[in-house]
Parts: structure tokens; C-alpha cells; sequence
């Protein structure tokens, strides 16, 4: 056993917790704390893109088209056709980005979380229902189902956000209702009902928390797959409408290669990996920290 | 065996009801009008009235959806709003042409992508399984629009390579299709390759491998007379489930190729409100993709004796 080897006594003493033993998991690879400061430093545009911080992208800083300098921040990156600033136009697409992947979150792993629960832990009918409606969810192609709802709410970022958080709370809820299928018969479980305890108490209190890692990872993988999603729906043209959207950039970028503009691509392009790859790195880490089985 | 098939067939029912209702909800309640969609801003509003009457948009909701059973049952979806083309037809044309695009992509990438597997799976806890572990996860975090965009540009316009865009039925459209083919497989290949790895690593743990391992096999035996085939199980499974989307086509790609698929289909007729085909397309991939996870139940199965049907 070699699971105390990087421990100090006092850490031993207080207990070794599975979030104690996950964090020192992660802090053990430096690309994955290079991916969370990633992760910050997009956070952290995003909510500056919201105060005045963050140059407006719509402002014209230049002719069309200028090359990339090191003169001025705002021509780090170039211009693009209008002579607004590549950079800014990134800013702005990382704040649209970020807000839509964690407002996706918000409404999708709720969902997610408690039709999986309840279905898994009463089981029968409950159990057959939820089922029903993800089966269905699952089997009409989800750029259908958006495009759909974008009827609905108008194009733009709300109705992207709920069209995706509707779409999205199915592969977390399946994972939890396997879970708690599992766990509802464990003796913990079993022990806390004998006292008495209320199904809401044994969901919440008992069983919720032992499916949290799986919220975690399915949270970090929703992100991800959120602004992915929304750079493609952008390029087809149900999406964000404003402008400031890397899809939008992304868009319009065949034929400024074919003119040997580069910079809007390199640029966008850069910016999407990166996110996309620290968000990816991360939660296969967080996987691999807190799934106990996979080691 | 029988029964159990028979049984899952029933149990489709109940979602092909949920999502026709859904499909027809969405699309007649908060769809745009096809009729003045087709007859343009200029019409006026006897002529949309009586396009309407035509199509059967003025009958009761209850009758229009009833209608949309009898052509689900007949498996006859009549005739497309915009083009006047027959459905099955369209769908025909529409599917061979996804399959074209998609199938040799798949089949190739799957083998190579199960050979590289296999190549990290050998290496498994050294600096190249690591190293290319950051490799996959990188290969994945780039956007399949860059990757259509930065392939299009190097190899077809820069090194002129392949076709830049377009799409011809038949043999000499073979130019046309070598580029959309490597951007699929460009696409498939990080998670594809980390997808079989993981599957190959949970074999190795197996209590069977350790009893191969102690009878005295060689490590060559080991990995590719028993954990290779015993973990296409779960490759198989991934894989069959992935037929359906192959009929589909990739929306992305078709639409940015020209490529007239039923993803580009489908695509275009949400834009024009053709409702017929966007009826058919969904009804079709929602069969599709039931039918083949039922295939992939049966399959693992037939596999695997442990499995059983219930």
C-alpha cells in the first residue's frame, strides 16, 4: 500500500477523504494545473466581458484587415473586414462561450440529477417514464430537436442555451439512475430507512452525495461539449446572432484564407482548442481522481 | 430468443408515438407556415389558403396526426412540399449518397484506429501511453469546423491534393469524396483511439489474462489472442450503435461539401418547412436507431454466453 506515501502525519490523522485524496491526485500533473489556470483565465474573461474592462469588439480600431502587430493590444491579433480587433472579437467570443456552456450546466444537470435519481431509486412506473422520455429525447437527431425550439424562442443565445440544457441532462441522468439503482440497496441505505429516514432524506442526504463525482465530471464535460455544439449551430446559422460568436468568426473564414488573411482562423482556432482541451483534460483528471474503480 | 426480439419491436411503440408527437407538435404548432414559406412574402392569402387545403394543413390536428401514422405504417411518406419529388426516392438517393460519404471512413478508421489502440495498449503506463494520451485528448479538443477548414485549405487549395468542394454521383465522384473521407477519419480518430484503449485496459485486468500469464504465454499471445478478442465485444457494440448515424450523414459536412445527403437534406427542408420530409427523416432515424440497439443487444448476446436476454 503506498495510498498515506505523499501524506504528512497530520493529514493521516485528520483522515483521508476522497476529496483530500482526489485533490493530491490532481495536483500531481502539471498539465492539468496548467489546464485549470486555462480554465481560470477564460472565467475570468468572461466576467469581465461583462464590466467595461473589456474593450467593446464592435469598436473600429483600424483599417481592414491589418496585420498582426505588437504596436497596440488591440492589433495583437489584426483586424478583421470592419477593422475591428481580432483579440477583442475573441474576448467577446470567450464571454458568449463560457456564459452559454455554464448556463447549459445549470439547466441540464439539474434535470439530469433528479429524473435520474428518482427514477432509479423508486424504480416501476417513475422508472419507465423517465425512460420513456429520454428514449425519445435520444432517438430524434439533435440539431432537430434545436432548430425546433429556436422556432419557438427566436434564434439566439436563450434559446440555444434551453434547447441544449433540454437536449443534454440524458447521458448524466442514465449514469445516475444506474448508480442509484446500485446504491439504494446498500446497507447504509438499508440502516438510515430502518431509523426511519424520509425517501427525500435517503436521496438526498445519503445517496445524492455518493453520485456527486459523477455530476463533476458530467459538468465539465457539458461545458465542453456546450461550446462545441454552439460554435457548429453558429456556422449553420441558428445560433448566436450578435457577431460575437468564434463560430461566427469560423464562418467566415474560408474566404478570408483563400486571401491570405490568417489570423482571424489562427486565432479562433487557437482559442477554441485551448478551452476545449483544458476542459477535456480536466475532466478525464477529476474522472480518474474521484472514480475510486478506475485506477 | 424470439420472444425477447418480439418484445423489444413492441416496446419501440411507445417511442416512435413520443416522438412523432413531438416532431409533429413542434413543427405544425410553432413551425412556419410551409404554404406561405413556398408561395414566397408576395402571396396573397387565398392562395396560401388554398396551397393549404392541398396539402392538408386545414384538417383538425387529430386527423393530420392519424394521417402521419397511416404513412408511417404504409411506409409511404408521400410527396415533398418544395420539390413535389417522391419521399422514398428522395430518401433513397439521400441515403446512399451519406452512406457514400461515411461508410468507407468508418470501416477504415475503425481498423486503424483499433490498431493504433493496440499499439498503445502494448506500450500501456510508459512515456509513449501518456504522451499519447495528451495526443488523443488534443486530437478531440479540436472543432470539427477547423478541422474541415484547415484540411480543405492545406491539402485541397494550398497542395492542390484533392477536389475543393462538390459532389458527383458515381465513379468519377470519387475525387470529390477522398477529402470529406479524411476529414471524418481526422475526426474519429482521438476518441475512437482513447474509446478502444480504455476498453483494451479494462481487459487486461481481467482474471484470465492473469491465468494466461501464469500457464506461461508470451505477452504477444496474451494481448492478441485474448484480450484483442474478448474486448471486440465491447468494440462491436460501440460500433453497430453507430450504423444509424452513418445513413444520417454528418449534417456539418454535407452542408459544407454541397453534398445532397439526408443530413443536407433534412437541413434544408427545416429551412423550407418541408414538413413531409422532415417527418419521414425523423421517423426513418428514430427506427433506425432502435433497430440497431437492438441489433447490438442480440449481437452481445450471441457473443458473449454470460449475457442473457431478459
Amino acid at each position: 500500500m503506498n495510498k498515506n506515501k505523499n501524506m504528512t502525519s497530520a493529514e493521516i490523522v485528520r483522515g483521508d477523504t476522497l476529496w483530500r485524496r482526489a485533490s493530491r491526485r490532481l495536483k500531481a500533473s502539471r498539465l492539468t494545473m496548467a489546464c485549470f489556470v486555462i480554465i481560470a483565465i477564460y472565467l475570468v474573461l468572461a466576467v469581465l466581458g461583462y464590466t467595461k474592462w473589456i474593450p467593446d469588439f464592435q469598436q473600429q480600431v483600424g483599417e481592414k484587415f491589418m496585420h498582426p502587430t505588437l504596436a497596440k493590444p488591440a492589433l495583437w491579433l489584426g483586424t478583421d473586414v470592419f477593422g475591428r480587433s481580432v483579440l477583442f472579437k475573441l474576448f467577446a467570443g470567450a464571454r458568449t462561450a463560457i456564459t452559454l456552456g455554464v448556463l447549459v450546466t445549470c439547466i441540464s444537470l439539474p434535470i439530469g440529477l433528479c429524473l435520474g435519481a428518482v427514477a432509479g431509486y423508486f424504480g416501476g412506473k417513475i422508472d419507465g417514464l423517465v425512460q420513456w422520455v429520454y428514449s425519445v429525447i435520444v432517438a430524434v437527431p439533435y440539431i432537430l430537436l434545436i432548430i425546433a425550439i429556436t422556432y419557438i424562442l427566436g434564434k439566439g443565445m436563450l434559446a440555444i442555451c434551453i434547447a441544449m440544457g433540454i437536449v443534454g441532462w440524458v447521458g448524466l441522468c442514465r449514469m445516475t439512475r444506474a448508480e442509484f439503482i446500485k446504491l439504494r440497496e446498500r446497507e447504509f441505505v438499508l440502516a438510515s430507512r430502518l431509523l426511519g429516514a424520509s425517501d427525500g432524506r435517503l436521496i438526498f442526504r445519503h445517496i445524492l452525495p455518493n453520485v456527486m463525482h459523477i455530476a463533476i465530471v458530467a459538468a465539465s464535460m457539458e461545458i465542453m461539449g456546450a461550446i462545441k455544439a454552439e460554435v457548429i449551430l453558429t456556422y449553420l446559422g441558428v445560433g448566436v446572432q450578435d457577431g460575437s460568436s468564434w463560430g461566427q468568426m469560423i464562418a467566415d473564414a474560408p474566404g478570408e484564407l483563400l486571401n491570405g488573411i490568417w489570423w482571424p482562423t489562427f486565432g479562433v482556432s487557437l482559442t477554441l482548442f485551448l478551452i476545449v482541451f483544458a476542459l477535456n483534460r480536466v475532466g478525464d483528471a477529476l474522472r480518474d481522481a474521484l472514480d475510486p474503480r478506475l485506477v | 430468443m424470439i420472444q425477447y426480439v418480439i418484445r423489444r419491436f413492441l416496446q419501440m411503440i411507445p417511442i416512435l408515438i413520443g416522438v412523432t408527437l413531438l416532431i409533429f407538435l413542434l413543427f405544425t404548432f410553432f413551425g412556419e407556415d410551409p404554404a406561405r414559406v413556398a408561395l414566397g412574402s408576395h402571396a396573397t392569402p387565398e392562395k396560401i389558403a388554398a396551397l393549404r387545403a392541398k396539402w392538408g394543413l386545414e384538417k383538425p390536428l387529430v386527423v393530420q396526426y392519424l394521417q402521419f401514422w397511416r404513412e408511417i405504417l404504409t411506409a409511404d411518406f408521400g410527396r415533398s412540399f418544395v420539390s413535389g419529388e417522391r419521399l422514398s426516392d428522395m430518401f433513397k438517393e439521400g441515403a446512399l449518397v451519406s452512406l457514400s460519404v461515411t461508410l468507407p471512413p468508418f470501416v477504415m478508421g475503425t481498423v486503424l484506429n483499433l490498431c493504433v489502440a493496440m499499439l498503445v495498449a502494448w506500450y500501456r503506463g510508459s512515456f509513449f501511453d501518456r504522451f499519447m494520451s495528451v495526443i488523443f485528448t488534443a486530437c478531440m479538443s479540436v472543432s470539427y469546423l477547423v478541422y474541415i477548414l484547415l484540411l480543405q485549405y492545406v491539402l485541397a487549395y494550398k497542395f492542390d491534393l484533392f477536389e475543393i468542394n462538390g459532389f458527383i454521383p458515381g465513379v468519377k465522384g470519387l475525387a470529390f469524396l477522398f477529402l470529406p473521407w479524411l476529414i471524418l477519419m481526422t475526426v474519429q480518430f482521438g476518441p475512437d483511439v482513447r474509446l478502444y484503449r480504455s476498453i483494451l485496459l479494462e481487459e487486461t485486468k481481467a482474471d484470465y489474462v492473469r491465468t494466461a500469464r501464469a500457464k506461461g504465454l508470451s505477452e504477444k499471445k496474451v494481448m492478441f489472442k485474448h484480450v484483442l478478442k474478448n474486448a471486440m465485444i465491447p468494440v462491436m457494440t460501440y460500433t453497430v450503435v453507430e450504423v444509424p448515424f452513418l445513413v444520417m450523414g454528418s449534417f456539418v459536412l454535407e452542408r459544407y461539401f454541397s453534398i445532397p445527403g439526408i443530413g443536407d437534406l433534412l437541413v434544408s427542408s427545416v429551412n423550407t418547412g418541408d414538413f413531409p420530409v422532415i417527418k419521414g427523416v425523423t421517423v426513418m432515424i428514430a427506427v433506425a436507431y432502435s433497430v440497431f440497439n437492438l441489433i447490438t443487444d442480440v449481437l452481445y448476446a450471441a457473443v458473449d454466453p454470460r449475457v442473457k436476454l431478459s
